[in-house]
């Protein structure tokens, strides 16, 4: 190896550890907040890249019978409850986000042709599509069962998750897709090429991350969020109400889900089964920094990206296996060096 | 036997004589499912752990006999070439080989925070599948065929209504070594494991062992299993060892039953005919081919535990009539007890404790003492200090500095077990019974450290007369703090005064000389206050040495011979209930200044 292949395995180890950087931080946020491990995380990369990709081939995505059907089933079971408690004023809004809004995007889907529009107006009617469903999955799967252990959330998120990658095959097929990418434009920096795509997936992430932080440093909803991940009980007597925060922080995770796969769609072919190995490897990222820590979880996500794109030159068959393996130095580090004393949950 | 379950065995002896080769089939998957299942009812239902990588397990077991009953002996490495490729020794070599990796997996994760096994096994699963497909020697993607058939005392098993016993057998071998290893001593600390390691440990129970031992079980399971398995097929590849196969089989357990082991064969039941049913179905209506059955598995699966979070077994237990179980402690003779303390004697001194956190001291400097044939107590208002010192004593959280000396013996620094170990025994402030147990099962867990035969004699029941002596212990205790018309109640059923008389006896079982009380009169009602005094007075007249932390000072003043006060972390007080009463510090602590 030279110092030139070292330089384009870096690039593209830093490009993939930027996407799982995003992903662990979404993951880190979910389970702090509501205490669930969200492996379907993955299933929203695969979504939004696939959503995007049938746009530009002129299909209309399988996502958006997801956003109706769910958006009938919450609200059917909302304004159900609402009704029964009396707080009939909550339904218009109710209505509106679960049935007007997915009605709304079908419209526009149907008579639009979103084929011809240009790419970032199809950027976001992907994620307009996709990240409604993550507040849904809140809804149907997760708020009946907020109050249940850990265990029992984690065995949920993997029923979600097989449910996802099983509509995935139904609405996109077998077959991968790519889509064009944000930039042609490509630089040569002392003799490495690097492209547009590369520079706006790290670009992209940066911003994110950036946004991210002052989100919970600066905002209202921000520090909600951030008091009932220290104290649920705490943060609910205080007004703030877990079913919002439950709601929100899906809300981001979807959102940062759905964007990273629109991100990587032009530079990798995206399966519908794709997200899961993704959304493991920020997971790993995520264990790397405990499930708590957002810094040590995002330095962790990237060296997953590198790890994995050298261990791709040099035995890319077992790639995934030294991914993998990487966690078990981690969790012999963290069983070391963590006093573990379990109180009632 | 219940007349149910004579009946299932009686058909499934005779199934493979009357069905057609199809359901013959279908049943030995159902067998071979089960087993894995098993295991997981074990680790899910009953220890609160689990795995998704149950199906690695049983590819370590398919894989490894598949390798050495095909490799010709010259090419196996010499070592390997002396066991032969008699697929019992395959068997043996896979058995050894899981158990290795189960070990290592679980010292990795199971000291750590429940869900780090969960994701660890998600990684093994992962790693294992795509090794299995890309090492050379173990035939890639492709696998492995040729297996040879198996033979079971001169018997050929080729056909499948003959491997079919094979299965159905090992199947009910491991469930019946489950059950009597539930019914034991181990089994009671495995399943204490639900109601939280500190009340376990502070039994005396090694809670990392148990979660070991359960661990270490199913993966065995799921290694036969797949051993079985590839004598079926007579062909492994790595499809049906990935992770999507692992998470199936915890959906069998879950949907199953988990807490039951007939509930592993329900699920696998389910799960398998189902499936079976839904690849037949869906494609024709979605008009493409796919592992579309995911889609309803996951639907299924979450609505179980919205709505049935025990899972199909206790609706099916429901239908059919139980009868009424035996309900009699076994006559067995009086365990031996430990060395006894002389009336008077020192048993308890602490001295200059000091527990910080950060720059917090919640403990400075306390000092107290606790006799044989005495009721200490310890008062305060809240947030004086009162749990610190009770957990510092108990060995929940070490002093950061001073001496604990239990019966001479310097303690401080010791895990709860090792304390509970040397005769004191504890309550909890907060009730940790396990409510779906009996009385008598609870109190038992607190004989734990008085038995010792294992978890290989509790399985196969060859530890009948130590049981029957723990049991009858557990039943003394449960007589002498006068529950004995509770006894077969189950412990969640009791009102919270009586949960704490059973909290009580479960600390007598351990023939303590030295008993903590956290807060025992808390949430009591009048009589049963009197009723808890009347009790610690009989234990006191015994030669029990009690220290109480407490509250209420009309419980404590009529019933303590010393009492300590603390405030602030510091002690205030010390003597006699009257003198103490009096006292002009303990007043402004309690009542506030007088101006």
């Amino acid at each position: 190896m030279d110092l030139q292949i070292a330089l384009l395995l870096g690039q593209d180890g830093v490009v993939n550890g930027a996407i799982y950087a995003l992903l662990a931080l979404a993951l880190v946020l979910v389970f702090a907040v509501t205490r669930v491990i969200f492996i379907p995380q993955g299933e929203f990369v695969a979504f939004g890249a696939l959503t995007l990709a049938s746009f530009q081939v002129g299909r209309t995505p399988g996502t958006l019978w997801l956003l109706l059907g769910m958006g009938a089933a919450v609200a059917a079971i909302d304004i159900a409850l609402a009704l029964k408690s009396g707080a009939r004023r909550r339904i218009p809004q109710i209505a509106f986000w679960n049935l007007v809004y997915p009605l709304l995007a079908a419209g526009l889907v149907f008579f639009a042709n979103p084929q011809q529009w240009p790419l970032a107006l199809q950027v976001v009617a992907a994620l307009a599509i996709v990240v409604p469903l993550g507040p849904m999955i809140y809804r149907l799967a997760y708020q009946p069962l907020a109050e249940a252990t850990v265990l029992v959330l984690l065995i949920v998120s993997i029923a979600v998750h097989l449910t996802l990658v099983g509509l995935g095959l139904l609405f996109f097929g077998a077959e991968g897709s790519r889509t064009t990418p944000f930039s042609e434009a490509s630089f040569d920096l002392g003799g490495i090429i690097v492209n547009g795509q590369t520079l706006w997936v790290i670009g992209a992430s940066a911003v994110l991350i950036v946004v991210l932080y002052v989100f919970f440093e600066r905002t209202l909803y921000g520090k909600a969020l951030r008091a009932t991940a220290i104290n649920r009980t705490g943060a609910r007597l205080m007004g703030i109400s877990t079913v919002m925060a439950g709601k929100l922080s899906f809300l981001l995770a979807a959102a940062i889900g759905a964007f990273s796969g629109v991100l990587i769609a032009p530079i990798t072919t995206v399966y519908y089964d794709t997200g899961f190995l993704i959304g493991l490897k920020g997971f790993v990222g995520a264990i790397v920094g405990g499930l708590a820590s957002y810094p040590v979880a995002a330095a962790g996500a990237i060296l997953v990206g590198l790890l994995e794109s050298f261990s791709s030159f040099w035995a890319s068959a077992f790639k995934e296996v030294i991914v993998f393996t990487l966690i078990i130095p981690v969790l012999v580090w963290r069983s070391l060096t963590t006093h573990h004393v379990e109180e009632d949950e | 036997m219940h007349p149910v379950l004579a009946g299932f065995l009686a058909a499934l002896a005779v199934g493979p004589l009357v069905l057609p080769e199809f359901y013959v089939t279908l049943l030995n998957y159902i067998g071979l499912y089960s087993i894995v299942a098993l295991g997981l009812v074990l680790l899910t239902g009953v220890g609160g752990l689990t795995s998704f990588g149950q199906a690695a397990f049983v590819g370590v077991g398919a894989y490894t006999t598949a390798f050495l009953t095909t490799t010709p002996a010259a090419e196996l490495p010499a070592w390997l070439a002396v066991f032969g490729s008699s697929p019992w020794v395959a068997l043996a070599v896979g058995l050894v080989l899981t158990a290795a990796i189960a070990l290592v997996l679980g010292f990795l994760t199971l000291r750590l925070s429940g869900h780090y096994l969960p994701l660890g096994t998600i990684a093994w699963g992962i790693s294992l599948y795509f090794l299995f497909g890309n090492v050379g020697f173990l035939g890639g993607h492709t696998g492995i065929s040729g297996i040879p058939v198996l033979e079971v005392f001169g018997t050929e098993l080729r056909e499948s209504r003959h491997f079919y016993y094979l299965i159905w057998l090992v199947l009910l071998g491991a469930v019946w070594l489950t059950r009597n290893l539930l019914d034991s001593r181990e089994g009671r600390a495995i399943r204490a494991l639900k109601g939280g390691t500190v009340m376990a440990e502070a039994m005396g129970v090694d809670t990392a062992r148990s979660k070991t031992v359960i661990f270490l079980i199913a993966a065995l399971f799921a290694c036969v299993s797949g051993w079985l398995y590839a004598h079926l097929q007579r062909f492994v590849n790595p499809t049906p060892f990935g992770l999507h196969i692992g998470i199936e089989y915890l959906f069998m357990a879950v949907i199953g039953g988990a807490a039951n082991v007939w509930g592993a064969l329900v699920g696998a039941g389910v799960i398998t005919i189902l499936k079976q049913w839904l690849q037949d179905v869906l494609p024709t209506i979605f008009g493409a081919s796919g592992n579309f059955e995911v889609i309803v598995f996951g639907l299924l699966m979450i609505l179980v535990l919205h709505r049935a979070r025990e899972g199909l077994w206790p609706l099916l237990t429901r239908l059919v009539p139980t009868r009424e179980r035996a309900r009699s402690v076994p006559a067995a003779a009086p365990l031996p007890r430990g060395v006894q303390a002389g009336n008077g004697d020192l048993l308890l001194e602490v001295t200059d404790a000091v527990k910080k956190f950060g720059g917090l001291v919640a403990n400075d400097r306390m000092g107290l003492s606790v006799r044989a044939g005495e009721i200490m107590a310890l008062i305060g208002p809240n947030g004086a200090g009162k749990s610190t010192m009770f957990n510092l004593i108990s060995g929940v959280s070490p002093p950061t500095s001073g001496s604990v000396r239990f019966r001479g013996e310097e303690i401080a620094g010791l895990t709860s077990r090792e304390i509970a170990r040397r005769g004191m025994s504890r309550t909890f402030q907060h009730v940790r019974l396990l409510p779906t147990m009996t009385v008598l099962e609870n109190v038992a867990i607190g004989a734990h450290l008085r038995g010792r035969r294992g978890v290989a004699a509790a399985s196969l029941h060859l530890e009948r007369s130590e049981e029957a002596q723990l049991l009858a212990e557990a039943a003394r205790q449960i007589e002498h703090v006068g529950l004995a018309e509770h006894m077969f109640d189950q412990a969640g059923s009791l009102a919270l005064g009586k949960q704490r008389i059973v909290e009580i006896a479960r600390a007598l079982a351990s023939d303590p000389c030295l008993l903590l009380l956290d807060e025992p009169a808390a949430g009591l009602r009048y009589l049963e206050k009197q009723a808890l005094a009347g009790l610690l007075r009989k234990l006191r007249g015994e030669g029990m040495g009690i220290l109480l932390v407490e509250h209420d000072m009309d419980f404590v003043m009529g019933l303590a011979d010393r009492v300590v006060v603390m405030e602030f972390g510091k002690k205030i007080a010390e003597g006699l209930p009257e003198h103490v009463q009096n006292d002009p510090a303990v007043v402004e602590a309690y009542l506030g200044g007088v101006d």
